[in-house]
């Protein structure tokens, strides 16, 4: 018959075949890549959660290996509820992301607990902390996470050893809108955090984002940063896993034992 | 069309019929990803690619693709390759693909991409088709080459992160030009190429849509 094959792929037969094949072909493809680039990615994120743990203290030397300054940190898996280490966990396998979503290992937030909007929160975190010459704590720095417009920031949050101060505040992961909420990244704006006070002399959480620019000669500016422009909801996302994170539900109790240590 | 020589296939598209400068097309991540050097190149880079593979992957099946369904196939295969030069930037340049971020992702929707394929792919052989694709690659990263140069040599006073102008705030006398870090300043200086283009190359200058004549009011009834 002539010309079948010319009338063929305009038919419903042809028109459904040419669309599978195109899709299979195109699957195989895009899964063959994700897979096969699927470690060096992993390792990629890891080496960045390292260098992004040694810049929120503000440690970093870009001219050396990351993995070679990060051997200055002692990783430890911590109980929330008690505030202690729980050497019975192991630090090398234990992800903190991933344990907030196994039942198991996590806890639901009531809507009054959950400020940060995370719904779940694990039962052991993971902090990573810089001791000094005698053996006390110099900076400990905590994974912190929250909504904020569109997605959860996942970041650090730095604190001197005495638990009140803090270093600094960094997001590695965040999918807000670029130039708007996105400047959570600029450094303008992290360099803000450094020096800021988490906590009053009663321990209660005060560290807070406020809309517009801190006026320093108010006694509570020592507890605010600036609000981002244009980015009212992002901002308030981080002023709530601010206080989520530092409240007793996050890491107060950890952090008062290492400040009275 | 199918006549043209490979060579001319290949440059016409740089200075000649700029997919840019001529077609005014791709303006969008033009603008955005132009604020250093080092992301317009890699987006190049991968803009390029995706435009050659798709031209040449589109065209080896152009005779079977089913016209009804012609567009979504080519968005398909767009796609796929999009998502390929994304994850291989994931794995192998991993800091500018943070900062390209969505960027590399919205290839998909670059005109040019989508404009190769239907205008030039679907009616040429693979090995024509792929040229057309490096070349009109080739005439995107002319203009983000030469806009990121201006953007981060006068907006920060470096050229792929090495300082070349001293910065007045770091003892220097170099005052950057912050406008130049904002996406508004893309426009200006793809402006002012097109207006340079356009007075060495008068053809390409268009003829205005209508003429107003001044019609004498006995002839207007």
């Amino acid at each position: 018959m002539p010309g079948l094959m010319q009338k063929g792929k305009d038919s419903v037969f042809g028109t459904v075949l040419v669309a599978l094949a195109v899709c299979l072909v195109c699957s195989v493809v895009v899964s063959f890549a994700a897979v096969s680039l699927r470690p060096v990615q992993d390792n990629n994120k890891t080496v960045d959660r390292k260098r992004n743990i040694l810049s929120v203290v503000g440690m970093l030397d870009p001219s050396k290996p990351v993995d070679e300054q990060f051997s200055q940190f002692e990783t430890r898996v911590i109980d929330f509820d008690t505030g202690e280490y729980a050497p019975e966990m192991n630090t090398e396998e234990f992800d903190q992301r991933k344990s907030s979503k196994d039942p198991e290992l996590s806890i639901n937030l009531t809507a009054e607990q959950d400020l940060a909007d995370i719904k779940r929160r694990e039962k052991y975190g993971q902090v990573y902390l810089v001791r000094n010459d005698d053996d006390s704590i110099r900076f400990m720095v905590l994974p912190v996470r929250g909504y904020g417009l569109w997605s959860t920031l996942y970041g650090f949050l730095a604190l001197e050893g005495d638990g009140k101060t803090i270093v600094g505040l960094s997001f590695y992961e965040h999918a807000e809108t670029p130039g708007l909420g996105g400047e959570v990244d600029n450094p303008k704006w992290k360099a803000l955090w450094r020096g800021k006070k988490a906590y009053d002399e009663e321990w209660e959480p005060r560290a807070t984002v406020i809309k517009g620019t801190v006026d320093p000669s108010r006694e509570e500016s020592k507890y605010q940063v600036d609000g981002l422009g244009g980015a009212t909801l992002t901002s308030r996302g981080v002023d709530h896993l601010i206080h989520f994170w530092l409240s007793e539900d996050g890491y107060k109790p950890f952090i008062q034992r290492v400040a009275d240590a | 069309m199918a006549e043209e020589s490979p060579k001319k296939v290949l440059l016409d598209p740089l200075l000649d019929n700029n997919p840019i400068a001529l077609q005014i097309l791709g303006i969008c991540s033009a603008l955005a990803v132009t604020s250093s050097l080092l992301t317009s190149l890699i987006m190049c880079l991968a803009l390029t690619s995706v435009v050659a593979c798709s031209n040449a992957s589109i065209s080896m099946i152009r005779n079977q693709i089913p016209s009804s369904i012609r567009i979504i196939v080519q968005m398909t295969i767009i796609a796929s390759l999009v998502i390929v030069v994304d994850q291989v930037l994931k794995a192998y340049a991993f800091e500018v693909s943070k900062k390209l971020s969505v960027f590399v992702g919205l290839i998909i929707t670059n005109c040019i991409v989508m404009g190769r394929a239907e205008a030039f792919a679907m009616k040429n052989p693979p090995g024509v088709a792929f040229l057309d694709g490096l070349g009109n690659g080739l005439g995107y990263s002319l203009i983000l080459i030469v806009v990121g140069t201006v953007r981060e040599l006068f907006g920060s006073g470096s050229l792929l992160g090495y300082q070349i102008l001293p910065l007045a705030t770091e003892g220097g006398w170099y005052q950057p030009n912050g406008l130049l870090l904002l996406p508004p300043s893309a426009f200006f200086i793809i402006g002012i190429f097109i207006w340079i283009l356009r007075s060495r190359k008068t053809e390409q200058v268009e003829h205005p849509d209508y003429q107003i004549h001044e019609v004498h009011r006995s002839e207007a009834a």
